[in-house]
């Protein structure tokens, strides 16, 4: 491999030749490149700390500007349901409901669907099919949130209420979760949008660590006798439940934290009810909806404690998600 | 040991095989669905006027989204500007010198974290600390959010990139007599340039459809940009202002404003694909 090394280098080697004839010069620039490394390395550190400080100074920016809401509400912000503007009564219930209740609608979706994806891409489908269709599945996770937010509100929302929540409620309307009117927006529809928009994301990394998953182990079940099934089951998911678990977690990470994708059809109220057809709130959504018209400084000071909210449970996840994907890489190391 | 019928194992795994196969065509039904929705409807919007001519009020013909065009453009690259020496230069520390020390694995750790962080945090952090000191919101404000969510995505790219540099040519390098950084700057960066290019590349992609972090920075705004140091227009929050008005036409921009950011998102992705193809030779 040809490196050019610049005229600059060369000339220094020449000069560094010279000097070593007089040892003075020579030390003066040793010390000298000396000085430029440690310059050097001071410098990239800084910018590395910058990641640190960037975490930290979030934390006490966000909880500085939400005192005055923390010293108004105290605990009670976080149990207390009523959201209203005009008697400056602030709780986070309701948005944290409906963080969490989109979520796991996304979750329960995304992960069997992904799941199954993944695997009839490792295990079932022949390399005319999965090379292309995995290419696509990786453009996919890359395509911004805001276009499912539109196609959820124009699209699919009106394809809710009109196909999907009928039959539900027909079918399954004993249970409250599937009462009321199909409006087409609301949690249900915002976490199956979710879902949709994190599939790609899961499917993808799901499908890595299947890839990962020797040749050998999946043989030697084969030549007993297994069916695919048996040794998708028994071998696969087995061996990479590590590491399927850790896509879990990074794409709840992911849900949990979206604001655009459901922000569109989520349809900004603060009541919880029992009927996902209802329409509800997310922390991300409360934000997005609300902020241009937080004039008051306890509104203001309340939507940004909602802000530290959404980030210390997000932090948690991920802090959680990265332990336990160091664990898997030290596993790998062992191995 | 327990018995258990050939016949029925097959057929379960028959089923199974069927469900998979169906379920898979599903998903990927779906998401053509969406890029078929978003590429119809986006492309009847398309128009000179879209690309030339200041949004209208409704009802008056000949709008176009020009000028967030032109906001979206100039505030990604001022990103780009902020985050690709502070990411660069990160992801060298965590490669070159941080590497299994206490310091370089807790900074690889809060990048990791950080790239997690939902976009919309980012852009209250930065709310609290430039649009509340100075009173209002500014295309800055949205440059510098754009460029938090890129820091750390360049960061752990280049560091990746660089740590498949051979240890080799650092040790020729530096036997030559070469300083620590000339090694960097002139051998690292330039075996591991495809790496680090494609890095700065799926930040921009990741960034120019962001939304969430502008919606508390940049704002909007109908006119042209004078400076960066107002409400600046963008596409995403276009989209997001213009899909929620009753307006049949200013629907019709944001369709057309989605087909453009999710056409330069792909293309983008694409072309990282393409480039990392040819580096990989």
């Amino acid at each position: 491999m040809a490196i050019n090394m610049g005229k600059n280098f060369q000339q220094e080697q020449w000069e560094l030749k010279q000097a070593s004839f007089s040892s003075h010069s020579r030390l003066k620039k040793e010390k000298r490149v000396f000085k430029e490394n440690l310059f050097f390395r001071y410098l990239s550190a800084l910018c590395a700390g910058f990641i640190l400080v960037i975490m930290f100074g979030i934390l006490i920016e966000l909880y500085w500007h939400s005192h005055l809401s923390i010293a108004t509400f105290g605990i009670k912000f976080i149990y207390s349901s009523s959201w209203d503007p005009v008697k400056k009564e602030f709780g986070a219930l309701a948005s944290i409901y409906g963080t969490f209740v989109s979520t796991i609608i996304a979750m329960l979706i995304a992960v069997p669907l992904s799941l199954v994806i993944s695997l009839f891409l490792t295990e079932l489908a022949p390399p005319i099919i999965t090379k292309p269709v995995g290419y696509a599945i990786e453009l996919l996770a890359g395509i911004p949130s805001i276009i499912y937010g539109m196609w959820g509100l124009f699209v699919f929302a009106p394809f809710m209420s009109r196909y999907i929540q009928p039959v539900l409620s027909k079918n399954l309307g004993f249970l409250p979760l599937f009462q009321g009117a199909p409006m087409g927006i609301g949690i249900l529809t915002a976490g199956i949008i979710l879902s949709i928009m994190i599939l790609p994301f899961i499917t993808a990394m799901m499908r890595d660590v299947f890839k990962m998953v020797p040749a050998v182990v999946k043989e030697s079940a084969y030549g007993m006798g297994a069916t695919s099934f048996e040794v998708t089951i028994k071998v696969t998911i087995r061996y990479g439940l590590t590491g399927l678990v850790g896509a879990c977690f990074l794409g709840l990470g992911r849900a949990i934290g979206e604001t655009m994708a459901v922000t569109f059809v989520i349809g900004n109220y603060h009541q919880i009810s029992a009927s996902l057809f209802s329409a509800g709130n997310t922390i991300a959504s409360t934000l997005a909806n609300e902020f241009a018209e937080a004039t008051e400084p306890l509104y203001l000071s309340s939507l940004l404690q909602l802000g530290l909210i959404l980030f210390l449970i997000t932090i948690m996840i991920q802090v959680l998600t990265q332990i336990w994907l160091m664990k898997i890489q030290k596993g790998i190391g062992k191995l | 040991m327990k018995k258990r019928s050939n016949f029925l194992r097959r057929v379960l795994d028959w089923v199974i095989k069927i469900i998979a196969t169906l379920s898979a065509f599903f998903g990927i039904m779906i998401l053509i669905w969406i890029i078929f929705e978003v590429g119809r409807r986006g492309a009847q919007a398309m128009s000179l006027n879209f690309f030339t001519k200041l949004p209208t009020p409704p009802g008056v013909p000949g709008e176009g989204v020009a000028n967030a065009i032109v906001g979206s453009l100039a505030m990604v690259a001022l990103a780009g500007f902020i985050s690709v020496p502070i990411g660069l230069l990160a992801g060298v520390y965590l490669s070159e010198f941080g590497k299994d020390t206490r310091f370089g694995n807790s900074i690889k750790f809060s990048t990791n974290v950080m790239m997690g962080i939902p976009s919309i945090i980012l852009g209250l952090f930065i709310y609290t600390l430039v649009v509340v000191p100075t009173k209002h919101f500014s295309g800055y404000a949205g440059a510098l959010a754009l460029a938090l969510i890129m820091i750390p995505i360049i960061a752990r790219t280049s560091e990746d990139m660089l740590s498949l540099v051979p240890n080799s040519l650092r040790e020729s390098a530096l036997a030559l007599g070469a300083p620590r950084w000339k090694v960097v700057i002139q051998i690292l960066f330039r075996s591991a340039k495809a790496g680090l290019i494609t890095g700065v590349i799926l930040a921009v992609a990741r960034v120019s459809g962001e939304t969430a972090p502008l919606l508390f920075t940049a704002l909007n705004s109908p006119y042209w940009m004078r400076s960066l140091n107002q409400p600046t227009a963008n596409l995403t929050m276009t989209i997001f202002n213009y899909a929620m008005s009753p307006y049949r036409d200013w629907q019709r921009i944001a369709w057309g404003a989605s087909f453009l950011i999710m056409s330069l998102v792909l293309a983008l992705n694409i072309f990282i694909r393409f480039m990392l193809r040819e580096s990989k030779r």
